[in-house]
């Protein structure tokens, strides 16, 4: 099979979600990712079932012996990456990520814009051990900037970029995004800037240094609301789910526990077609739904008389009614339904992944889907330090001996050590 | 200094957002973007507001004036049989083509992938559509909100007791565009070593259902379906937008350390010795007897103080910002992300750029396109028409 990314190796020193986001669409690409932690990061040797519960990320909530090789999170994102540990504050460690450096082609690391500099591992460093390298760098603010030491996540970076301004119920404040929702966005855009950088590297043999701003990431996909507020002077505020030129436009209780339906009309010619799904009830007549202005008017009483509808209904019934009469409305799916959405299931979204220490699991596949180099699966997640071995041996070529030296004295392992 | 993309060339027949952004960063590389537009009505995003003053413009809303910098304009009628034959002359000579119709639209003008693979197979064809070209709900139709309904980010968004939120701006369809940009930029590293193209389809839908935290793996691995809480996160806590003395604050304390650091920080230290506040993930399930603990220490301080105090003690914190605030934020000044443009009908205003600094090829920002600005030059240059042809066709309304 022929691979998108084939012959591209990644040295991988991402944490968390952002980073490892974009590393694993590299990888599922074909890249050859090759993730490297210190097992210091890695948290205690324990969780307690407590804490478990709380997490919730361990199969049936059971940490296990190596709770590390069992985490949700960990298993989902470092599909089809190699895993090799290294503690950098010991030489030796920090030796052998610069020469498998040198025979790379991308790092790409998401820590605080300290760390680089720290271990003599900056841009300038990398370029003079590798001519071609690409840095990207992925840290909350930038690398440089009043804001440049700052700690941030997603959740952070989501009420900072203006995001959370937009959403919420009309008349209250900011409101946080569910999911953290800023994280996949800054590692799309790495992705797209290290496919562009790694593009051009393969036209010059010239590598540079990508140093991205999570927050700036998040705000350039509302540049359309930035730039309309210097042209009209207004700043928008939250509007629950109404829409300023499309009425109905709303979320809408259905039969069940918390089951909503997402209905858009957006003309008159799906405002017609709406009505008549629903039978032609006398109200729909009623002048004060006649026109787009009048509906945008009276939208609270259209809104009781649509839930009325859809309350006695079930939520994929409204949805199917409503499109197959061409009128935009979806499921607003919880888990459950999303991972046995028909469409995703039909599109075979979902790839089921064996881990030998977290069974066999249904993850989110790749969205982007190419005819020719289509992405696919070559491994599952590593357990920790599960290539040490292997790649220090084939690409560095340590000895046997060399291997236990180095795990004697703790540069390698596969257990974590608490700090 | 160059630009990464110079030598590619682009045709952009995007309506709205998801395929525009995706064209938009092909131009920010220096790649030679053609906008394809229809006669006379042009791209619908150029009907949608806000507009210069609030008067509607074709030139001067702002989605299209974002979505579109750096592209040349030209207006061609894909209906017309003549307008079809040259655009696929252009696509004789283009390395990427960028569309997001409804997956019907393209096969009904006879510009499938097949047609257009046989006159150019080294094509990278990139196709961006609310469920994807093929399957039961292709030609479902969907906005904005349906997306985030189907993607499973609505579910999570909101009040327990309260309907659930649709998010702000247009973030399915701009997932749409980089999730294209992506695939492209693969298509072209994979034609680089086959020198064929090939197609790519993007499902707006996977975009989302993708780029969930935990919404999936803990339905698969505990069986326990992720509910909305409100404004905060989960799992952790204090992960929150808080009001405080002068406003609001952010926070994100997510490990142990980070959360002990704060309750020295705050005066509260000796909660660590309750169990129900001993950890983050503990304190998550009591967090309006926290909260109450903790609004004096908020109230008594404001925001500037707040954010700088916990960053000073590294405990994630920040500013929460409207559009018109995260304009004036220093840290975006000074990495120069916002830029000012002129434009012939809009004037000059404020834009944001891109989130990346780039050593070797900076990405670089210019204005949008006038609707048709660029036909006669390109059709001139490209398939060398004479100015005979142009005003014929511009009188049957092929241009």
């Amino acid at each position: 099979m022929n691979d998108a990314l084939h012959g591209v190796r990644v040295i991988d020193l991402t944490r968390v979600w952002a980073g490892p986001h974009a590393t694993r669409m590299l990888a599922d690409m074909g890249a050859e990712v090759i993730h490297v932690t210190s097992r210091k990061l890695v948290g205690p040797l324990a969780v307690s079932g407590e804490t478990a519960r709380i997490l919730g990320v361990y199969p049936d909530d059971e940490p296990g012996e190596r709770h590390w090789n069992r985490n949700s999170q960990t298993n989902d994102l470092a599909r089809n990456k190699y895993d090799i540990t290294l503690e950098l504050d010991i030489p030796e460690g920090l030796s052998l990520l610069r020469r498998l450096v040198a025979k790379s082609d991308l790092v790409v690391e998401n820590y605080s814009p300290r760390v680089m500099p720290r271990f003599g591992l900056d841009y300038p460093s990398l370029k003079e051990l590798n001519p071609g390298i690409i840095l990207c760098s992925m840290p909350g603010y930038g690398s440089q900037g009043p804001y440049r030491g700052f700690i941030s996540y997603g959740t952070n970076v989501d009420p900072a970029s203006g995001l959370a301004s937009l959403m919420g119920y009309p008349g209250e404040g900011p409101h946080m995004s569910g999911n953290a929702y800023p994280d996949p966005v800054a590692g799309l855009f790495a992705v797209g800037a290290i496919l562009t950088a790694l593009y051009h590297q393969r036209a010059t043999g010239e590598g540079q240094y990508i140093d991205l701003s999570q927050a700036e990431a998040t705000t350039a996909l509302l540049g359309e609301v930035s730039l309309g507020t210097g042209l009209n002077g207004l700043v928008p505020a939250p509007m629950g789910n109404r829409h300023p030129r499309q009425a109905p436009h709303g979320c809408y209780p259905c039969r069940g526990d918390d089951a909503w339906v997402a209905i858009a009309v957006c003309d008159e010619a799906e405002w017609r077609a709406f009505t008549h799904v629903l039978g032609e009830p006398a109200w729909c007549a009623e002048p004060g739904y006649a026109t787009l202005p009048r509906r945008l008017e009276h939208h609270d009483e259209l809104d009781r008389h649509i839930s009325d509808w859809t309350s006695q209904r079930d939520a994929y019934d409204v949805m199917h009614a409503l499109q197959g009469a061409g009128v935009p409305a979806g499921v607003v799916v919880n888990a459950e339904q999303l991972v046995n959405d028909p469409h995703l299931r039909a599109r075979d979204f979902f790839w089921d992944i064996e881990h030998p220490e977290a069974g066999t699991r249904r993850y989110a596949g790749q969205p982007v889907r190419m005819s020719a180099t289509p992405a696919r699966l070559h491994r599952p997640a590593p357990c920790l330090g599960q290539h040490n071995d292997q790649i220090l041996r084939e690409l560095l070529g340590l000895t046997t001996d060399e291997l236990d030296v180095l795990r004697q004295k703790g540069v390698i392992g596969n257990q974590p050590v608490p700090r | 200094m160059t630009a990464a993309l110079q030598n590619i060339r682009v045709l952009d027949l995007s309506r709205y957002v998801a395929g525009a952004y995706c064209a938009k960063l092909f131009a920010a590389f220096g790649a030679e973007v053609v906008k394809v537009e229809p006669p006379g009505t042009g791209d619908p995003a150029r009907t949608v507001g806000p507009f210069l003053n609030d008067q509607p413009d074709r030139e001067t809303s702002a989605l299209f004036l974002y979505l579109n910098t750096g592209k040349q304009g030209l207006t061609l009628n894909l209906k017309h049989p003549q307008g079809r034959e040259i655009f696929k002359t252009l696509v004789r000579h283009a390395d990427v083509l960028v569309e997001n119709f409804t997956p019907r639209v393209m096969p009904s003008l006879g510009l499938d992938y097949s047609v257009l693979r046989a006159i150019n197979p080294k094509l990278v064809m990139v196709s961006i559509s609310s469920f994807g070209q093929h399957g039961p709900y292709r030609d479902y139709k969907a906005n904005d909100m349906i997306s985030y309904a189907l993607g499973g980010y609505m579910y999570l968004n909101g009040h327990p007791q309260r309907p659930p939120l649709s998010g702000g701006g247009h973030q399915p369809a701009y997932q749409g565009g980089l999730h294209g940009y992506s695939g492209a930029m693969a298509a072209l590293m994979a034609r680089l070593r086959t020198g064929q193209g090939q197609h790519v389809d993007v499902s707006i839908q996977e975009c989302m259902a993708s780029i969930h935290q935990f919404t999936i793996n803990r339905y698969v691995y505990v069986g326990r379906i992720q509910k909305r809480l409100g404004n905060r996160y989960q799992r952790a806590h204090p992960i929150t937008i808080y009001p405080c003395k002068d406003g609001l604050v952010s926070l994100a304390v997510s490990t142990q350390e980070q959360y002990e650091r704060f309750m020295a920080l705050t005066g509260l230290t000796a909660l660590l010795n309750d169990e129900r506040f001993a950890t983050p993930y503990a304190c998550s399930e009591h967090v309006e007897s926290f909260d109450r603990r903790l609004a004096p220490w908020l109230q008594a301080h404001g925001k500037q103080d707040i954010v700088h105090r916990c960053q000073e003690n590294r405990v994630p914190a920040s500013f929460v910002n409207d559009a018109a605030e995260v304009m004036d934020d220093p840290q975006y000044r000074f990495r120069g992300f916002w830029q000012e443009l002129d434009h012939p009908v809009a004037g000059r205003q404020t834009y944001a750029g891109y989130p990346f600094h780039m050593t070797a090829t900076p990405p670089s920002l210019q204005r949008a396109c006038l609707l048709g600005e660029h036909t006669e030059d390109i059709l001139t240059a490209r398939l060398g028409c004479s100015p005979a042809e142009l005003a014929a066709w511009r009188a049957q309304g092929v241009i």
